[in-house]
Order: C-alpha cells, then structure tokens, then sequence
C-alpha cells in the first residue's frame, strides 16, 4: 500500500500566464507568489503567513468571493509536510482558482474563517484530519472524529492496520486480528 | 396554608432567567440519521446551536489513498446514498479530467439520464421525510411510491437499487436493457401528474405555510459567505447551477431552466425541489428522444496510474456542488483524495439559521438543508 516511506511526488503543471497573474503580481510585488496550470485548472501559492491577505484581495478586488473548499493535502518527505489547497470560485468570471500555501509540522496556517465563514468547519475538519493548526480560529477542535480520538488519520505515517490494531488494543484489551 | 415556594417571586424571576441546554440526537427522528445538536434555549426559542457530527465517520478519504482509482468507485455510493448516481458520476468524472479522457456521447447521455432520475429520487425522499417531520405524513406515502419506480429503474438497470456504482471511469460498463426507453418514458409521463398531486397537498396548505414561510431565513449574501450550494443558494435568488455554470457529461445539449425563488426561507426551498424535479423530468423526455448510438466505454488502461498532478472537479448533485479533489503521485493509489461534500458545508449554516427560531422550526430547518449523514460525516 501507500504507507511506506519514498520520496514525495513533484506535481506536473505548466506555466500559468494570464492578466488575472500580472495583476497580482503588481499588486503584491514583495510576495514570492507561483502560479500554474494542470488540465486547464490554474493554481497559485503563496508564503502561508500572506494566505489571507492574498485571499482578501482576491476576494473583494477580483470577485473571487465563493469560498468552495478548503483541504490540507501531506507531504511528509519535504520540509514544509502540510500543503493547504483552498479553492475558490466567482459568479462574476464563473472561474475557480486554487490557492496554495505550505508549512512545516507544528507550524501554524491563518485561519481565514474571519473571511469567509465556510471555512470555520472545514478548517476544523482539517484540524481533525491532518493535526494542522490555525492561528486565530475561534473553534479549533475536533470535527468528525471522537474528542478523545489520539492521532490525526489522514497523515500519511497513519496506517489503517496499525490505527485499527492500536484502537482495538487500547479500548478492548485485546490483539486485533487484521 | 403554607405558599407553594413557586409562587415567590423571588423563584420565578430566577426561572424566567435560566438557559436551559438540551441535547438532541443522535438518535432523534428528525435529525435525518445521527446527527446530533446542543441546543441552548431561553423558554422555546433558541440562542446558539452546536452540531455534534461525526457518528457516521468512515473515513473515506484514508480508504481512497488505500485502494486503486476503479477501487475506490464503489464507496462512493456510501457517502449520499440517496443519491449514489451522482457520487459516482463526479468521481468518475475527475477520474478522467485526471487521465484526461471523455466518455463516449453515449454513455454521457445514459449518465445524464441517470442522474436526473437519481435527483428526482434524492428530492421525493426528501420531500417526503421533511414533510413527515413537519406532521403531514401523508406525501410520504406518495412519494415513496413514485421513488420505488425510479428504483426499480435502477434495480433494472445495474442490479442495485440504492449503492447502484452505475457508472465507470471512462463510460458505463452495462448498456441500456431492453424496455428502459418505455419504462422511463412511462414514468416521466405519471410523474407529471403527481407532482401536482404533491403540490395539491403541501403548496397552499396553511399549516405547511405556517411552518416554513419566513422559516431559516439565509439571503444570497450569507449563502456565498457560508459556501452554500445547490437549492439553498437558488431559493436565495441566486440562479447558480453548475449544469449551466460550467457544463459536463453534454448538459449543455439539453434545454432547462434554473428555477430561483427570492424569499431564501424554508417554504421558497421546497418550491425550488419541486420545480427542479419538473426541469429533471423535461431534461429526462429531451435526452430519451436522442441517446446516441456507439461505444459506451471510451479507452481507458486497465492499469491506472495517471501522471502526477492534481485536478478539482464538481457537479450539481442534488444537495448541491459536490466535488472531488484528487491528487496523482503517478502511482496505482490516489495519492489524496478529497470530496468537497454539499450537505456538510450546508449544514454548517444551522448554526446561523437557528438563532432566534423556536424549537419546532429546529426542525423544520434542518429539513430544507436537506442533509444527509453519510456525507456530512463521510
């Protein structure tokens, strides 16, 4: 299965050019801000701590304002493990752009549910799923697992076998036969 | 006579300030499976709410990393399993924006006209259960009747009637059976009538008026706030419908229209259904008329391992956008897969709706959400 260690995967894209790109680029000259494209769907990441700002900008200068989905994907082989993938879409150019921002385990994202509330659960949810922090968030605790759940499953060391043989061990007593 | 303490003032000025918390669910009729909620009440009417989910936590999301991409398909299903054909149809889908493949235009046709017998599904059970928690019971009986048709359809179809896996990545795997032309045909035709029946019952019925106009108010601004979707941004004024928006599967071939109420209550919700399930069934008489010939499945390996790289695609479920975040490290497995559920990012506005409702609207609100828990919970 996935769970053994390798190296992480570099992600395919192309090179992003578009007036929406030079325009942020203007508006943010001090940022390191990188944009692509895979399969016709443009991505760009930012340093974490200027994730608001940019999401604040492209919400209420470029009408980015539906905040669809907020997720964490892991890397554990780099330095910065945690990616944080947001999507956002807008009714007005009825276009959808990925956000993407990265940090190292035990570091912490901004929260942006001051910007858009959607992202109050989701990030709760991330939370839950990843053990990824964020700064500011008024709620952080756990969202779909247990209160007294040990672990954050979705990260890659996390494997189902030995998540379901250390449950079993510690609620029950006894060897899980999986 | 010695006074009955209640009566001192003292004790009622101390009562009529007390908060009360009550718990409701997991187990609870009306939460529509387990979901469960900490309400806070000052007399009937509300103050905050929590929702406590989770209990039907399966964690889809490891189990996608943990199996192939044609694997994974089937537990789809089980996220909204009342309206598994449109799971599978956006997975399929970002499975093959991923392998950048397209099915076949026949195969885009039959999943069309699978999804829109799968949203007149997911809407008549809804309908039936909210009106069931409203205290109608009977169009739940009218409902379930005309569901069990487009169930048996399925069961006709693939085999299943609810989990049906109907689609594959690059196709369908079974044709059209003999006799699903005047089968859906004939249902399309009786639906008509009935929906009338429904709104005969509900539509001007005071009671049912009085329960839901002005009932969770959540006007287009919030509703884009929150990332509301699906007919909850519609009853909120917002004509937004992914199948016009950004078109798949051929939906641009077909004429229908987006129906959109501008009172953003809960009695604007349910009109919005009603008139989506009249727009599936036109969608459903075009597409009949005109299912192409030719191959059903279009060329895919038997092995699957996409180049690496990540793609984000959506659908117009029936709950709303349902999307499908998958991440290839060019391996068998997904490296990550994320499905971006419209009933938990729906639910998420109770917390806002239910402030300052009574008790009973509670219920009446998380009604017209119309959640599921699979999917909430995933």
């Amino acid at each position: 299965m996935s769970q053994e260690a390798k190296p992480d995967p570099v992600m395919a894209s192309e090179a992003w050019e578009d007036p929406l790109t030079e325009r942020l680029s203007a508006a943010f000259p001090n940022l390191h801000l990188s944009f692509g494209k895979f399969r016709d769907q443009a991505f760009v990441s930012v340093p974490a701590a200027d994730l608001p700002a940019l999401v604040t900008y492209l919400r209420d200068q470029e009408q980015y304002d539906y905040f669809a989905d907020l997720t964490v994907v892991d890397y554990p082989a780099m330095p910065e493990r945690f990616e944080l993938v947001v999507h956002l879409y807008s009714f007005a150019h009825n276009q959808r752009l990925r956000v993407k921002a990265r940090l190292a385990d035990g570091q912490s994202f901004p929260t942006l549910s001051g910007l858009f509330p959607a992202a109050n659960w989701l990030e709760r949810e991330a939370y839950d799923m990843f053990g990824v922090t964020f700064a500011g968030h008024p709620n952080l605790k756990r969202m779909l697992l247990p209160y007294d759940w040990q672990g954050h499953p979705l990260r890659k060391e996390n494997s189902i076998i030995a998540m379901d043989n250390d449950w079993v061990k510690r609620h029950l007593g006894i060897e899980s036969g999986q | 006579m010695t006074e009955h303490p209640l009566t001192e003032p003292a004790m009622i000025d101390h009562l009529a300030e007390q908060e009360i918390v009550l718990n409701m669910g997991p187990q609870h009729p009306s939460t529509h499976g387990v979901l469960r909620l900490v309400l806070k009440l000052e007399g009937e009417r509300v103050k905050s709410v929590e929702c406590v989910i989770g209990y039907l936590h399966r964690g889809v999301e490891k189990i996608g990393e943990n199996r192939t991409y044609a694997q994974f398909a089937p537990y789809v299903d089980r996220m909204d399993y009342v309206s598994a054909v449109s799971n599978g149809l956006g997975y399929c889908l970002a499975v093959e924006k991923l392998i950048n493949v397209e099915a076949p235009p026949r195969a885009q046709a039959v999943r069309v006209l699978f999804a829109e017998l799968n949203r007149i599904a997911s809407h008549l059970l809804w309908l039936g259960t909210h009106a069931l928690d409203i205290g109608a019971m009977t169009a739940l009986f009218y409902t379930f009747r005309e569901r069990e048709d487009i169930l048996k359809i399925f069961e006709n179809y693939c085999g299943a009637r609810l989990t049906t896996h109907a689609f594959r990545i690059g196709g369908l795997q079974y044709d059209l059976y003999e006799g699903f032309e005047q089968e859906c045909a004939k249902f399309c035709e009786s639906f008509k009538h009935r929906i009338e029946d429904y709104e005969k019952l509900l539509t001007q019925n005071p009671i049912w008026q009085d329960r839901l106009v002005g009932v969770g108010i959540l006007n287009a601004e919030d509703c884009k706030r929150y990332g509301v979707s699906g007919p909850m941004i519609r009853a909120a004024g917002e004509a937004w419908d992914l199948r016009k928006a950004q078109p798949y599967s051929g939906y641009e071939q077909y004429d229908f229209d987006i129906p959109v109420r501008t009172g953003a209550d809960s009695y604007d919700r349910y009109l919005v259904r009603i008139e989506e399930m009249r727009q599936s069934i036109r969608i459903i008489e075009q597409a009949l008329g005109r299912i192409p010939g030719g191959a059903i499945l279009a060329k895919v390996p038997k092995v699957l391992k996409p180049a690496p790289g990540e793609v984000y695609v959506s659908i117009e479920a029936p709950k709303g956008e349902l999307g499908y975040f998958l991440v290839s490290d060019g391996t068998l497995h997904p490296y990550r897969v994320r499905v971006r559920p419209p009933s938990f990012i729906n639910l998420a506005t109770l917390e806002k709706m239910a402030v300052g409702a009574l008790v009973a609207d509670v219920v009446a609100i998380i009604g017209t959400i119309d959640i599921v828990l699979g999917e909430v919970d995933r």
